[in-house]
């Protein structure tokens, strides 16, 4: 099948509306709040370049977890990383108006994009600690690994280790039980989730969907997963198009980011205003092969598509890029080379990684909450940096390109504009 | 949905055949742990595939290694694409993966960390050097789906997911939806767990959900008896490849059985244990009964979530009778996990198989170990040895922590 054909089949079922947002972040605990990143005066980006030194981290803002999470014991039963998905969960549903509407919440499908769960490095520093002790006692590592694992992990605390508990606290602590998916692999889990959520709304395989995710950027044992692979920035903070200048490296950003989507017909049925839709989505495996072109030329011919016939106007480009190389370059190269201005349609780039920092599984599902709210606000953002590559736009676009390069592999593309009657 | 081609590997073998024949006679593929060092453990049996040509243990490599294992079979017997070439995308489930006892330790031996309270500074001075950076695709949730999509060319992004230990029976349903939406005429739908480490061991025994019968190890699941214990950690991986029913036809290929429906309800109340009414499973059960449009007397056998846990079997039972209502006194019931153990992420899409196998040989494996029946679970348990039964309608039920729940209906090919 082709991309064409694709985009109109999803064209002939119901739209995909984004009836609520919830977004947490560095910037604040709403969305409201991340709404000032709309207006010029939003200032520099919090960043925190001492506490995880050399690592700078755009830390979480204030968050008042019980505000979401009232019950102590469901609390204690989540790590940071789950909390901070929930708390953005339950904002979204509220946004929604479907707190307390149990007829609703039993066919809210949940769709979540995870990673590992947090460690316990208490824990694991107990275990460093009994290696070093083994090596002075010539004890063997296993017997003493057995013993230290057994005495000193939690075992409540397992489960924030499995990907699919968040989604399990978010039925717990909310009540969404219409069905559970967790997807997986780093930013293109974010893809997949909304890309699942949006075409089974198109196709009547579902009306409402809970998607998104949840990443904490305050954690060494994830700093230690992404410096592995010499990943991440090391040097004082920049912007994403600055750092891809200077050898590349992501800056990790706290991020919780649900969205509700909602078929358009049960939205109108219950009254519900829309922030936008989400018009097409689009993904590809982005891998570094033969096939990596012909799967730009597909996504290229998806932009094709979505601009079809049209010589004005403009179109604002939300890019997730992380300010890992080559993947940075690459996906401003290909942006550029769209050659959207060259037909008339006036296009900025904006890199929103530089202003809530590089949040992996929640960052494809947090461009989407900023473009939406950027549309149902009739504004765009205004340059986030200085190199050049965001430039001011004097007509504001009434649709937006959300675009993510995976860090390593992957990429997605999705179109979000307004949702009123054409 | 047609599915024509399909494989299998667990502890017991690798491919259809060899599986077929060992459950079927009862065999357990359920050892003691070799792997590592048990010394101190509660729990020291449980069901590794120990017999992989791997240059070392870790998860990701074993559960990529197995998957492919089983997706050459399944690609193979559905005669589908060229070589390399997979007209379809990839929907895989996979276990947690991320660095292991061994990398941590190799990482901490690098940084020289002798400070009384080694942390993870040590292990990120360690990194630092650029040393590790090997080590890191297999760490990153991708690696094992790019691993399999290049090796199969399956096409578009490798979709990686995870429903606990329903994550089978997911990347099933999601074949079968993209199909049903007309995105493709064809998915690679495969669930592989390779992820029997001793960290993941002691989690799951400090849960107690594990049997701790280890003595004779092939005694230690006892799905549905009295004296069940909990569950066998194990390994395994299964793929399926599924079609639109006309598009099999249209290229002439074997029919091997159908995808009638799927099933999924999540469960708010509670991490690790079932709703007390079995609400979300009964409703799982009949979501998928509703999108077969089958009745619930229509089901001639239950291939069970069956883990060998006083709750799971408890809980299964009672929505087994809610649904089925008294037709479940009659009808064939079966745990694989008796003899194969609760492969996890792959036990959906293994017991999937082993269900199309039960239509095709017209024979229903045994629930082994199932010696002393509880009262309280008075289900046609097919027992200790495989039973000879035409079945058409089988459905199969896949249940984790997390309240995931998804359930499956298989049948033979429609005449």
């Amino acid at each position: 099948m082709t991309q064409r054909q694709e985009t109109r089949q999803a064209r002939d079922g119901p739209e995909a509306w984004i009836t609520g947002i919830g977004l947490i972040s560095s910037r604040g605990d709403s969305g409201e709040a991340h709404c000032a990143l709309l207006s010029t005066g939003a200032g520099r980006p919090v960043v925190d370049e001492e506490s995880f030194a050399p690592y700078s981290v755009h830390p979480l803002g204030d968050i008042d977890f019980p505000l979401q999470i009232p019950r102590k014991g469901d609390l204690r039963q989540m790590g940071r990383w789950q909390r901070i998905g929930v708390y953005a969960a339950g904002l979204a549903l509220a946004d929604a108006g479907l707190v307390d509407n149990q007829d609703l919440l039993d066919k809210t499908n949940i769709v979540v994009a995870a990673g590992n769960g947090e460690r316990d490095e208490d824990a694991d520093g107990a275990v460093l600690r009994a290696i070093i002790e083994a090596a002075e006692s010539h004890d063997a590592l296993e017997d003493v690994l057995n013993e230290t694992l057994q005495t000193s992990l939690r075992p409540t605390l397992y489960l924030s280790e499995l990907s699919n508990l968040l989604a399990g606290n978010i039925s717990i602590v909310h009540g969404a039980t219409g069905s559970s998916r967790t997807y997986k692999g780093e930013e293109m889990a974010g893809v997949s989730a909304v890309e699942d959520a949006a075409r089974r709304i198109a196709s009547s395989q579902g009306e409402l969907f809970l998607v998104g995710g949840a990443f904490n950027s305050e954690r060494a044992d994830l700093t230690l997963t992404f410096e592995l692979c010499d990943a991440l920035w090391r040097k004082p903070f920049k912007s994403v198009w600055e750092r891809a200048r200077n050898g590349g490296g992501f800056v990790m950003g706290s991020v919780g980011a649900f969205l509700l989507l909602e078929a358009d017909t049960h939205a109108i049925a219950r009254g519900q205003k829309p922030y936008a839709k989400i018009t097409s989505i689009t993904s590809g495996d982005g891998s570094r092969s033969p096939d990596a072109d012909r799967n730009l030329s597909r996504m290229e011919s998806l932009v094709d598509e979505l601009v079809a016939g049209d010589t004005t106007g403009s179109l604002g480009i939300l890019s997730g890029a992380s300010g890992v190389e080559p993947a940075t370059s690459d996906e401003l190269k290909w942006l550029n080379g769209l050659g959207l201005d060259a037909r008339g349609i006036t296009t900025a780039i904006r890199a929103y990684g530089t202003m809530v920092g590089h949040s992996v599984e929640a960052h494809f599902p947090a461009g989407i909450a900023l473009a939406a709210l950027a549309i149902s606000k009739g504004q765009f953002f205004p340059p986030f940096d200085k190199s050049g590559h965001e430039c001011s736009i004097e007509e504001t676009p009434d649709r937006i390109l959300v675009s993510g390069w995976g860090h390593w592999r992957g990429n997605g593309l999705a179109l979000v504009e307004s949702a009123v009657a054409q | 949905m047609a599915v024509t081609g399909f494989g299998v590997l667990t502890s017991l073998g690798t491919g259809k055949k060899q599986n077929w024949q060992a459950i079927t006679e009862g065999k357990s593929g359920l050892h003691t742990i070799t792997r590592f060092a048990t010394d101190g453990l509660k729990t020291t049996v449980a069901g590794t595939v120990d017999f992989m040509d791997l240059e070392s243990y870790s998860a990701p490599l074993l559960s990529t290694a197995m998957a492919a294992e089983t997706i050459r079979e399944a690609v193979d017997e559905a005669g589908l694409g060229t070589k390399g070439q997979f007209p379809g995308p990839l929907f895989l489930a996979t276990p947690p993966t991320e660095l292991e006892w061994p990398q941590r330790k190799a990482l901490f031996a690098e940084s020289n960390g002798a400070k009384p309270d080694p942390d993870y500074q040590d292990l990120l001075r360690a990194a630092r050097t650029g040393r590790f950076k090997n080590l890191y695709p297999y760490f990153q949730f991708a690696s094992v789906g790019e691993a399999l999509a290049e090796e199969f060319g399956t096409k578009g992004l490798p979709i990686s997911l995870s429903t606990a230990c329903a994550s089978g029976a997911t990347a099933i349903m999601l074949g079968v939806e993209a199909i049903r939406r007309g995105d493709t005429e064809a998915a690679l739908c495969v669930a592989t767990d390779g992820s029997v480490h001793a960290e993941a061991l002691i989690r799951f025994s400090l849960l107690s959900a594990l049997s701790t019968y280890n003595e004779p190890p092939h005694k230690a699941s006892r799905p549905f008896a009295k004296d069940r214990a909990g569950f066998v950690m194990a390994e395994g991986a299964g793929a399926f490849v599924l079609e639109s029913y006309s598009a099999a036809k249209a290229r002439g290929a074997k029919i091997l059985g159908v995808i009638r429906g799927c099933g999924e309800r999540a469960d708010e109340f509670h991490r690790t244990r079932t709703h007390p009414e079995g609400k979300p499973i009964i409703n799982t059960i009949r979501g998928a009964l509703n999108d077969a449009a089958i009745a619930p007397d229509e089901i001639d056998y239950v291939n069970a979530h069956g883990t060998g846990t006083q709750e799971n079997d408890k809980m299964e039972y009672l929505a087994l009778k809610a649904v089925l209502g008294d037709a479940i006194e009659t009808t064939p019931v079966s745990s694989n996990k008796s003899m194969i153990g609760h492969t996890l992420t792959a036990a959906g899409a293994i017991e999937a198989a082993f269900s199309l196998m039960a239509i095709h040989n017209s024979t229903l494996p045994p629930t082994m170990n199932y010696d002393i029946p509880d009262p309280d679970i008075p289900l046609d348990v097919v027992a200790n040895k495989s039973r000879a039964a035409t079945v058409d309608t089988i459905l199969s039920n896949s249940f984790g922590f997390g309240g995931q729940n998804a359930s499956l209906i298989l049948s033979g090919e429609p005449a």
